[in-house]
């Protein structure tokens, strides 16, 4: 019973934090007019610093996918695959970003390119 | 030509329009007015610039053959488009082996064009000349803003590029609507930036258009039925009042804005419609309908075009604008 | 007329305008975000939990769940649907993995009129170019900083 309640937890954690993070990128839309291109540059920038700072591990501890399914948690990955690589030496220091978010680019890579061959541009009516 | 007003004297006339209107545009007042109703904006096509192209020359075609005319019997196609280069125009062109002038005034491309053919048939130069605009929501939409199913907010100030074209045959003689002045507009820049707010990076090239018409004529705008704008929306729309209430002159009896009034509802376009084809539209089915009908005699036809690209934006200029008026009579 | 004292001259315009700026409604978008944000990483959470139990842990587990985020986004965006949540939800379905998705697959759809290598492929992080750019930059400049401190 306290396992249920546990993922419970996890899940009103994850809710909670990721509709914060993108709250609070809908109220730096709402002031500065950024394009969505823009923020999430300056999202996944932020992960980046957070995490080099030691400031977003945390955060992923206590809200699981609710900090790691963000563009943030994008940045987590790339730093955390930086920073655990310049233990190794300065090869997969220079390299580790990437190999780290390698599943999440190929993903997103191949399965467009697969999108792209089944479907075509729709016209907008709203 | 005096004041930026060329006076033309031999009255060339409308004698045909063709319209076309996209499934969106059909479901407001234009619906009723427009003469082919798009039931797919794909217009049976396998691009949306091939479908803009068709919407181009099946107006013109329209236009041909509701004054009963062959192809060969036009002199001259004037015609323009949104899209990089006007391919629609040109492309569209491409198919009726007639003298084709390719025109660009972004959204005031109708006006820009309707004044070029008035001028060649006023002048003896051409006995009919086509005049067409038109622009595609999706296509205008790849190549000024993201793709289209990119999932992005829309700012309250925007506005939704129409899918829609117009044509109309200017002929020497015949029964129509009489063109009676063009006043070409100069290219007017507030230093307004921001490329979603149109509206009001037009309204002073629009105002400025106006004044000059009103004043090098010496008329009041009371003297027409309608004063109608091209897409300035409802926030341009208010502006272009301000502007002119400002320099002494009342529009607020008469004017209306093509944009305002192609769409139903206004909630979802914000401020409205724009596009090359909006003005296109309007003035091709419900103006023009109006106009034949009677109830409206005489109205003065301003559509204004905001002159910016993509790399302009990216590089931070300014958006520089124009406003093309048009008198015409009945 | 240079292009400062142009805009000098045309401040009182500018300044006009902004008077008409429609007043945006933060509580109404902010709260649309968090609620559409939020969902979405339950749904990531929900993934995680499931492959748990299909034995996937540690960077094979966070890998998975992203890619299958991934694929939906990728998936909406083919149907058309993507852009119509983006249109209402704003930043909550811009910022979670599924929209890094939708703004790959979407000029990859758009632009394959043009060709699949030149439109397809060249135009595919036409939206998302940067963030790999500045997300590979970034992750360069902090392993070479913790390398130099290790040293």
């Amino acid at each position: 019973m306290s396992e249920l309640w546990e993922i419970l937890l996890m899940f009103v954690k994850a809710f909670g934090v990721g509709g914060l993070i993108c709250a609070g990128a809908q109220l730096v839309i709402n002031l500065t007019d950024l394009t969505s291109g823009k923020i999430l540059v300056c999202f996944m920038l932020g992960g980046v610093a957070l995490t080099a700072l030691g400031l977003y591990q945390p955060l992923v501890d206590f809200a699981g996918a609710g900090a790691t399914v963000p563009i943030s948690g994008f940045g987590y990955l790339l730093a955390n695959g930086a920073m655990r690589g310049a233990q190794k030496g300065l090869y997969e220091a220079l390299t580790g970003s990437l190999a780290a978010a390698s599943a999440g680019v190929s993903a997103a890579v191949v399965f467009s390119f697969l999108m792209s061959l089944i479907f075509r541009s729709h016209t907008k009516h709203s | 030509m005096q004041h930026q007003t060329i006076v033309f004297r031999n009255r060339p006339r409308i004698v045909a329009v063709s319209s076309v209107a996209g499934t969106k545009e059909s479901e407001g007042v234009i619906g009723r007015y427009a003469e082919t109703v798009l039931s797919d904006d794909m217009f049976g096509e396998s691009t949306y610039e091939k479908a803009e192209c068709k919407m181009l020359s099946h107006v013109i075609d329209g236009a041909i053959k509701n004054a009963n005319l062959r192809r060969a019997d036009v002199d001259m196609i004037v015609s323009g488009d949104l899209l990089n280069q006007i391919i629609s125009a040109s492309f569209a062109a491409r198919d009726f082996s007639v003298p084709f002038l390719g025109v660009y005034g972004a959204c005031s491309t109708m006006a820009e064009s309707l004044a070029v053919a008035a001028a060649l048939v006023d002048g003896g130069y051409c006995r009919r000349a086509v005049a067409a605009t038109g622009s595609h929501f999706a296509s205008a939409e790849r190549q000024y803003r993201y793709p289209l199913e990119l999932g992005t907010t829309r700012p309250p100030q925007s506005q939704w590029t129409v899918t829609g074209a117009g044509a109309s045959l200017v002929a020497a003689e015949g029964d129509g609507v009489q063109i009676t002045s063009a006043t070409l507009g100069k290219v007017v820049d507030f230093g307004v930036t921001d490329v979603n707010n149109m509206g009001a990076a037009m309204a002073p090239a629009a105002a400025d258009t106006i004044l000059t018409y009103f004043r090098g004529t010496r008329k009041e705008p009371e003297e027409f039925d309608l004063i109608v704008t091209g897409d300035l929306g409802a926030l341009g729309s208010r502006l272009l009042k301000d502007l002119t209430w400002e320099k002494g002159l009342d529009l607020s009896q008469n004017h209306v804005d093509c944009g305002e009034i192609v769409y139903n509802v206004v909630e979802d376009e914000f401020q409205g419609g724009s596009g090359a084809g909006c003005s296109a539209l309007v003035l091709n089915s419900y103006l023009h309908a109006k106009m034949m009908a009677g109830s409206l005699k005489k109205i003065l036809f301003v559509a204004t075009g905001a002159l910016l690209s993509t790399t302009s934006a990216g590089q931070g200029e300014s958006i520089p604008c124009i406003a093309h008026a048009v008198t015409l009579e009945r | 007329m240079t292009g400062r004292s142009r805009e000098n001259y045309n401040r009182n315009y500018i300044e006009y305008v902004n008077t008409f700026a429609p007043p945006t409604k933060h509580f109404k978008t902010c709260g649309r975000a968090f609620l559409v944000g939020g969902f979405i990483c339950c749904i990531g959470q929900f993934l995680r939990y499931m492959l748990e139990l299909a034995g996937l842990s540690g960077d094979m587990l966070a890998g998975t769940v992203s890619v299958i985020l991934i694929f939906l986004g990728t998936l909406l965006t083919g149907l058309g649907v993507y852009d119509r949540i983006g249109r209402n939800a704003g930043a909550g379905s811009i910022v979670p993995i599924t929209g890094f998705a939708n703004s790959v697959a979407s000029p990859a759809i758009e632009f394959k009129t043009e060709g699949y290598v030149y439109g397809t492929a060249a135009k595919m992080f036409n939206v998302a170019g940067p963030i790999i750019v500045f997300g590979v930059s970034a992750g360069a400049a902090v392993g070479l900083v913790y390398w130099l401190l290790g040293l």
